[in-house]
């Protein structure tokens, strides 16, 4: 139920957003979330955009997945 | 820096190995519970349980949000597709979970109009198509989920919708967490987070399980590689002598949260008792619609009062979600109970545990 999945932003009309999920591509509600542009990823659960993801805290966790002890 | 892959950079193999081999380095035996049914579904999914079973015991809790709905609750969306008039709209996950009255997949199959929708958009938009007839969400699931609710609610407010209405289930997690701690039944070292309802309420808000309850909670993302991790930081932590709330999912849960959704959520719902199924009533779990938007409340709209007779079955839900017994202890495990043949919601539930074990793992018997 709580599953949601990153999307990529492809265009923005208003409070609405196309979003590109692995090849599938939906309209989103972009109520809950601010600031954010074309090309963004967002996490969607339910139709509405609930996060933008940061490219760079990703970036990072994927750094300290490779970390060595 | 390099652009990230938010889908294969964190299923990485050779990242997994790395940090296996780091958690192996621990040895102490903790028993880590996961208290959201994604996590659930990844952890058997990806075979994490077993490649953990050395020394860490993944235990799952009572996060899927369709388990945990009782049967008088599931009685009231019978009650209301029943209704003349109605469409009864809800989640997909909800059509198959059986109860006294059967299903309502049967109930659909008899003609009664019962529409599964993917969003609470869509149920505004089959209002907005069929005007002479009573549209009702039966809104089931955490907060996660709530603000798409509360958001539908708003709306069909500004649209001066007056034929949608919302029955609502949804629940706060925080109190079942607590009640299941404050019970005793079982033991846990650590908790691993709720990484989706966190992008709703925050990280900060979890500081009660080392503050209150001396147990370390990292927050978790829903990728193989993500509960792996996670799983390194609270080894860590208790290697360390340390008991606070980590953030592993950073890329999605900031400290306070979504203040937009939860100020939605907070706008149409507030807490009130509720009845969790293997728990019984907890009070201010769960989400009632707010007296100011009380004609959308189907439960008050609607007359959905039904008494129902619990019957004793042999299926063990309610031991599964309180983390009690694994579910191939329960006697009717994969027979005659399958995802086929539900005969509770932790089989019918993708995030149930009964579900995921069946579909990844009914091979393996746990010790």
């Amino acid at each position: 139920m709580c599953l949601a999945v990153p999307a990529k932003i492809l265009e923005i009309n208003g409070q609405e957003a196309k979003v590109d999920i692995l090849g599938i591509v939906k309209n989103i509600s972009l109520l809950m979330i601010e600031d954010v542009q074309k090309g963004d990823f967002v996490l969607v659960h339910v139709g509405f955009a609930l996060q933008k993801l940061s490219e760079k805290e990703a970036q990072k966790t994927i750094e300290i997945f490779k970390e060595s002890v | 820096m390099d652009k990230p892959n938010f889908f294969n950079d964190f299923k990485n193999a050779s990242y997994a190995q790395n940090i296996l081999s780091k958690i192996r380095k621990f040895q102490n035996e903790i028993t880590i519970m996961e208290f959201c049914g994604g996590h659930t579904h990844t952890i058997f999914k990806y075979g994490i349980r077993e490649i953990l079973l050395q020394n860490v015991k993944m235990r799952s809790g009572p996060g899927c949000p369709v388990c945990v709905t009782s049967n008088e609750d599931l009685a009231k969306a019978f009650v209301l597709a029943k209704t003349p008039n109605v469409i009864l709209t809800t989640y997909g996950d909800m059509l198959s979970v059986p109860n006294e009255f059967g299903t309502l997949e049967k109930l659909k199959a008899e003609g009664f109009d019962i529409r599964t929708v993917y969003s609470t958009l869509d149920a505004l938009k089959i209002a907005e198509n069929n005007p002479n007839k009573k549209i009702v969400f039966f809104a089931v699931g955490f907060e996660t989920t709530a603000p798409a609710t509360a958001a539908s609610i708003l709306k069909a407010k500004e649209k001066n919708l007056k034929n949608y209405f919302v029955s609502s289930v949804l629940k706060f997690t925080i109190p079942v967490t607590i009640a299941l701690l404050k019970s005793g039944e079982v033991k846990i070292d650590a908790v691993l987070g709720p990484g989706h309802v966190s992008t709703v309420i925050g990280s900060e808000i979890w500081n009660f399980f080392p503050q209150n309850y001396k147990i370390p909670c990292v927050i978790s993302g829903f990728e193989p590689l993500d509960i792996l991790q996670s799983v390194f930081l609270i080894l860590k932590q208790i290697a360390e002598n340390r008991c606070e709330v980590e953030n592993e999912y950073k890329r999605a849960v900031l400290p306070q949260g979504n203040k937009i959704a939860l100020k939605i959520l907070n706008d149409v719902f507030e807490p009130a008792s509720a009845f969790w199924r293997g728990f019984g009533e907890i009070p201010e779990s769960g989400m009632k619609i707010k007296k100011e938007f009380s004609e959308f409340d189907a439960d008050l709209v609607f007359n959905t009062k039904i008494k129902i007779n619990e019957k004793n079955t042999a299926c063990r839900c309610g031991e599964v979600l309180r983390g009690l017994i694994e579910p191939h202890e329960c006697k009717i495990f994969g027979n005659p109970c399958t995802p086929e043949n539900p005969f509770g919601p932790c089989m019918v539930s993708s995030e149930g545990s009964c579900s995921a074990f069946y579909k990844f793992n009914k091979n393996t018997i746990l010790t």
